[in-house]
């Protein structure tokens, strides 16, 4: 087990190095002098020249690489062409907003989908278990800034439950979460499905009940425990995706969130802010992909990670 | 694992002394598919749509009309109007047209350059797959719209460049799918006979692996094409995709956002469209998947 998480850690350190070159040319990739993007339209051209000599665009390429790494590891992102304050302070200013949502989303997610998800897997072929399955199908097919908006008129316009933007109490938390949650609600729901049907076809199951277990016990007692396991690396996957897919919601909302800020920060050609969410959200993303594999280990004795 | 009703196809198609083939088996089993069935029905009424548009949309989608803006649903604009007293029925249609395009030539764009990385990756292996599969997962570390938007960010917004950027968002996706069925098709004898009597790389590739490799492909081609679709609107509501005039779903519905409380029917019908459209080509891709080969998983 040991070995096989460093394995996996070491095998993280060629993607995120891909990750850091690719964002890395992000800014070298975009048509246009970089120096003009940071300096504006106004600057002259002896502004120009200290600027690149600023962010050391007159060294070669590689060179430029090495010294953006060296400060991004040392925690230097640049700075904010728009704000002009550190790229760090930005997304540290909006990071927690976005944790904050995706954790309730997340949290909406597992319950609607674990329920649902027990519902129809217990009463296979029922009315609750098509009508589950229908409502999960629509639920991946609905684009989250339609189902936000339709959340909004009702509920906020119409019903004046919660307010319709903005982040302050628990109630800005809502909608937003239910939002954002909705699609991974479905997945989840599909999942936590087959899997428990899968798990209830088993001897060992047949035997619990056979023994005159009540089902309620032989569900969650015996079967929902080893059902679990693919459910669990479903919601970490899905855990990351809604820290992108906080972009959409974020926006819908009004919610000052990273999702908002990379948005409003390519309007404005704000690339610093840009690469340094990019790489942070890749990061988030790369690691807790890591984590569920390993809780997935963990979790099912079943599978031996050998030396290979 | 044969269901029920893919042995009474079989049986009905040996009865009839037709050939057999892949996909005369799979239409059959298609055919008894109802989702499946709803799936394509949809994807033919958008098409219908998207290409009878200028015929039979009733009004212009561009022109403005001032006079008659945000007129809820009524017998003159069955859907109302938008804040520019434009027809949201007439605009939906010409967006059919729009969102169809980007969905297909940026599914098909993902498409081949996927299944070029994914033949070359799975075929050679060594180093090229190595490569390959890096930079597979280099793009996958961005994840869902993020790489999308990362593209947008280099190349700018924009109808066109909304389809360059869904292509390539498609193209992880397509390697990793190709590569697995190439590694499995390539252990077959005729792939070694083939090898043995002198066919290159390059022939193999397209004459016996590309052929062999088409059912999981067209499977995933179809839902991409939703995502496709999916991703673009998402990416115009963000104001990074389709600008305005054009009568984009996504753009359509983000103009309505501002005025949700005073006619919600502009954000909602545009919101419909993409579901209904996301919904068909996700039935059909279901449905292709059960009737090509009930085992695949995509």
């Amino acid at each position: 087990m040991f070995g096989y998480f460093v394995r996996r850690v070491v095998a993280l350190i060629p993607t995120l190095f891909g990750v850091s070159v690719a964002v890395f040319l992000l800014l070298h990739l975009v048509p246009g002098d970089p120096a003009r993007m940071v300096a504006g339209l106004d600057a002259t051209e002896a502004d120009l020249v200290l600027i690149r000599q600023d962010l050391g665009l007159d060294k070669s390429l590689p060179e430029q690489y090495l010294t953006w790494l060296n400060n991004l590891l040392h925690g230097n992102m640049g700075k904010s062409t728009r704000s002009r304050n550190p790229v760090t302070y930005e997304i540290g200013l909006r990071m927690p907003a976005t944790w904050q949502l995706t954790a309730v989303s997340i949290t909406i997610a597992v319950v609607i989908g674990m329920v649902t998800g027990i519902v129809a897997a217990t009463r296979r072929n029922s009315v609750w278990d098509y009508g589950s399955m229908v409502a999960a199908l629509l639920g991946i097919c609905t684009p989250s800034f339609w189902l936000g908006l339709m959340l909004m008129l009702i509920f906020a316009v119409q019903l004046h439950w919660f307010p319709t933007s903005g982040r302050g109490d628990w109630r800005h938390l809502v909608l937003p979460g239910f939002t954002l949650g909705a699609g991974a609600a479905a997945i989840i729901a599909r999942v936590t499905r087959s899997s428990l049907l899968e798990v209830l076809n088993q001897d060992y199951i047949r035997t619990a009940t056979a023994k005159g277990l009540r089902p309620a016990t032989v569900i969650y007692r015996h079967a929902l425990k080893n059902a679990l396991i693919p459910v669990v690396t479903v919601v970490g996957l899905e855990f990351g995706y809604l820290l992108a897919g906080a972009v959409i919601t974020e926006t819908v909302f009004a919610y000052p969130g990273i999702g908002r800020l990379l948005v409003d920060s390519i309007g404005f050609r704000d690339f610093p802010v840009v690469q340094g969410i990019l790489l942070i959200l890749a990061t988030q993303f790369v690691l807790i992909n890591l984590v569920v594999d390993l809780i997935y280990a963990w979790l099912d004795p079943r599978i031996h990670y050998g030396n290979a | 694992m044969a269901t029920p009703s893919t042995t009474a196809g079989t049986a009905v198609l040996m009865a009839s002394g037709r050939p057999r083939s892949l996909w005369r088996d799979a239409w059959t089993r298609l055919k008894k598919n109802k989702a499946a069935m709803f799936g394509g029905f949809v994807v033919i009424l958008l098409l219908f749509a998207g290409i009878t548009a200028p015929w039979i949309a009733p009004y212009d989608p561009i022109k403005q009309n001032l006079r008659d803006n945000l007129m809820p649903p009524s017998a003159t604009h069955w859907l109302g109007t938008d804040v520019h007293g434009r027809d949201i029925f007439s605009r939906i249609l010409y967006g059919a047209a729009i969102s169809l395009r980007i969905g297909f030539l940026g599914a098909l764009l993902g498409g081949a350059i996927g299944v070029v990385l994914g033949l070359i990756s799975g075929y050679y292996g060594g180093l090229a797959d190595m490569l390959i599969m890096r930079l597979v997962d280099i793009q996958l570390a961005f994840p869902g719209l993020l790489l999308a938007i990362a593209i947008i960010a280099v190349i700018g917004p924009g109808l066109e460049n909304v389809i360059i950027a869904v292509g390539i968002f498609s193209v992880p996706t397509f390697t990793r799918v190709v590569r697995g069925s190439v590694l499995s098709v390539k252990q077959q004898d005729f792939v070694m006979a083939a090898r043995t009597v002198g066919a290159t790389g390059p022939r193999i590739m397209r004459v016996h692996l590309f052929p062999n490799i088409l059912a999981p492909v067209l499977v995933l081609l179809t839902m991409r094409v939703a995502t496709a679709i999916l991703t673009a609107a998402s990416l115009s509501f963000l104001g990074l995709g389709a600008q305005p005039p054009i009568p984009e779903w996504g753009a359509m519905l983000s103009d309505g956002r501002d005025y949700l409380v005073l006619a919600p029917h502009v954000a909602t019908f545009p919101g419909l469209a993409i579901l209904l459209a996301v919904l068909g080509f996700n039935l059909l891709g279901d449905g292709l998947r059960d009737a090509l080969d009930p085992r695949l998983r995509i």
